[in-house]
């Protein structure tokens, strides 16, 4: 029924119905994944190339689902932008090898992919955790045409030596007023992964952007 | 198979996992179940995001005690792959039953390459010392944490002690600190001395000499904490300001010795005393063993 499904809207399933395959080394690959995650979220701006061969569902980026397959599972409820949930392979993609939930509900997520930034729902949307439990919050996947580190916004905070320069393209209007308030917020807060072609960059709560 | 076929089998079994034929078959690798880990390393990137707050997470009964370091293996199992070099310190010392244990363990279930020397490892899992060497931003060290919250023995309620730290209401630590003035004169903490982290939390540093503190502040490595019994995840940035909380008029100081290290003669790092006979003999040698080996070697 779902390859059925899939089929009728159009999508680029390798045309045998089933979701497209994930890691081939499940316990290694998430775990290289992982790494580059930790070594994102811990010096916030730096970005780390990932070259992954993965077939994957558009719209989502071989990055994306990387750090998707590597975070999520049955635990986690996924919030998919109005553009990846229209694709239904790529729902089908997520659910088969992860098990996640979807939710319609941006506060409901403790994880949320964006496939297009410039679908990205103001990020006081999302669950920002409380003062007493900052730690449930969302974690956002962005995925952006380019990241560059050369110019851009100025970040400031642990894990930055004294500052790193920034520049993400593709992201809306007003995104870095929305960052600066987001850390405002701390303890409480978001915490974003910018996913390009071949790279990632995080952006904890915990960085201050000057603008 | 016959008994005396099985006990045949076991030294050909060991003989196996000592030759770094690959990690043991019999357990994922690492040990933990991928669903564990994968819960683990979500708890260690919003560890990460808010530095010096402890994350609580579903920590799993492992194959040793709480109390042994089960925190700080989640940690490592959670974030170990196959290129990594693992060493593992047990109060400074590589050889202690600690840091072997671990060890095998994870040449056991990992194959990894493992190594005493600082500078060549990618992880260090380590029990109450930082490295006296200085670490790069290529490591991560990992601490094993018994008591994760530091106001736990001033306020025993977790309800309090979360909004005390949500509410950055941490005054008791402060009178804690005053108090041991006012007994002795001077601070008379001198390991697990709390830390105030990029100007927010309050943390414990593990049962770490205070010696040890200046180290965490504004270290290259990334510095994972992780608690088996209290359920606890917490992390320091690269980077990041670690300031030991002082006073004006009674700042933080670290620990001095008349004597240097009786073996390498080292002036500069922290000395275990070790009692040498029955009849008082004593001894102060260098805690971090490493760091000793390498200035004897250095010196001859």
């Amino acid at each position: 029924m779902i390859g059925a499904d899939a089929k009728a809207a159009g999508s680029d399933l390798n045309g045998t119905g089933a979701p497209n395959a994930g890691f081939d080394n499940p316990v290694l690959q998430s775990q290289a994944m992982y790494r580059k995650l930790l070594g994102a979220m811990a010096q916030p701006g730096r970005i780390l190339s990932c070259e992954l061969s993965l077939d994957v569902p558009a719209p989502l980026w071989p990055t994306t689902a990387a750090a998707a397959l590597t975070l999520l599972d049955f635990d986690t409820p996924l919030w998919l932008n109005p553009g990846a949930a229209a694709a239904p392979a790529l729902g089908n993609y997520l659910r088969f090898h992860s098990g996640c939930p979807l939710v319609e509900a941006t506060g409901n997520a403790a994880f949320a992919i964006i496939s297009d930034p410039a679908e990205l729902p103001p990020l006081d949307s999302f669950a920002a955790g409380t003062d007493e439990y900052p730690d449930r919050s969302a974690t956002l996947l962005i995925q952006v045409e380019r990241l560059d580190d050369s110019r851009g916004v100025i970040l400031r905070g642990p894990g930055i030596e004294c500052k790193q320069t920034l520049q993400a393209k593709g992201l809306p209007q007003g995104f870095w007023q929305q960052v600066q308030e987001n850390h405002a917020g701390f303890p409480r807060g978001v915490d974003m992964i910018f996913c390009a072609q071949n790279q990632i960059a995080a952006l904890p709560r915990s960085t201050q952007v000057e603008v | 198979m016959t008994q005396a076929a099985q006990q045949a089998a076991i030294p050909d079994e060991q003989a196996e996992i000592d030759a770094g034929a690959g990690p043991d078959p019999n357990y994922n690798f690492a040990y933990l179940d991928e669903q564990t880990k994968r819960m683990i390393r979500r708890a260690m990137l919003k560890a990460v995001a808010i530095p010096g707050y402890q994350v609580p997470f579903a920590s799993r009964e492992m194959p040793m005690p709480y109390g042994w370091g089960t925190g700080g293996v989640q940690v490592t199992a959670s974030i170990i792959g196959p290129d990594d070099v693992l060493k593992v310190i047990d109060q400074g010392a590589d050889d202690t039953t600690n840091a072997v244990s671990i060890r095998q363990f994870f040449e056991r279930t990992t194959d990894v390459e493992t190594t005493t020397r600082t500078e060549d490892a990618s992880i260090i899992q380590t029990r109450h010392r930082i490295p006296e060497k200085a670490l790069s931003e290529d490591q991560i060290l990992v601490y094993q944490v018994p008591i994760p919250e530091p106001l736990r023995f001033l306020e025993p309620r977790e309800s309090e002690t979360r909004k005390m730290h949500a509410l950055g209401e941490y005054g008791l630590m402060h009178v804690k600190l005053y108090e041991d003035i006012a007994t002795h004169g001077h601070i008379a903490t001198t390991y697990a001395y709390p830390v105030k982290v990029n100007g927010h939390y309050i943390m414990d540093p593990s049962p770490t000499p205070k010696f040890d503190n200046p180290k965490m502040h504004r270290m290259p490595a990334l510095q994972l904490f992780g608690a088996g019994r209290e359920k606890r995840i917490y992390a320091i940035p690269p980077h990041t300001a670690v300031y030991s909380l002082d006073f004006e008029d009674h700042p933080f100081d670290v620990q001095q010795w008349e004597q240097p290290c009786e073996i390498c003669g080292a002036t500069d790092t922290f000395l275990d005393e070790v009692v040498t006979d029955d009849r008082g003999g004593r001894m102060f040698v260098c805690s971090d063993t490493d760091h000793c080996t390498r200035d004897q070697e250095a010196a001859e």
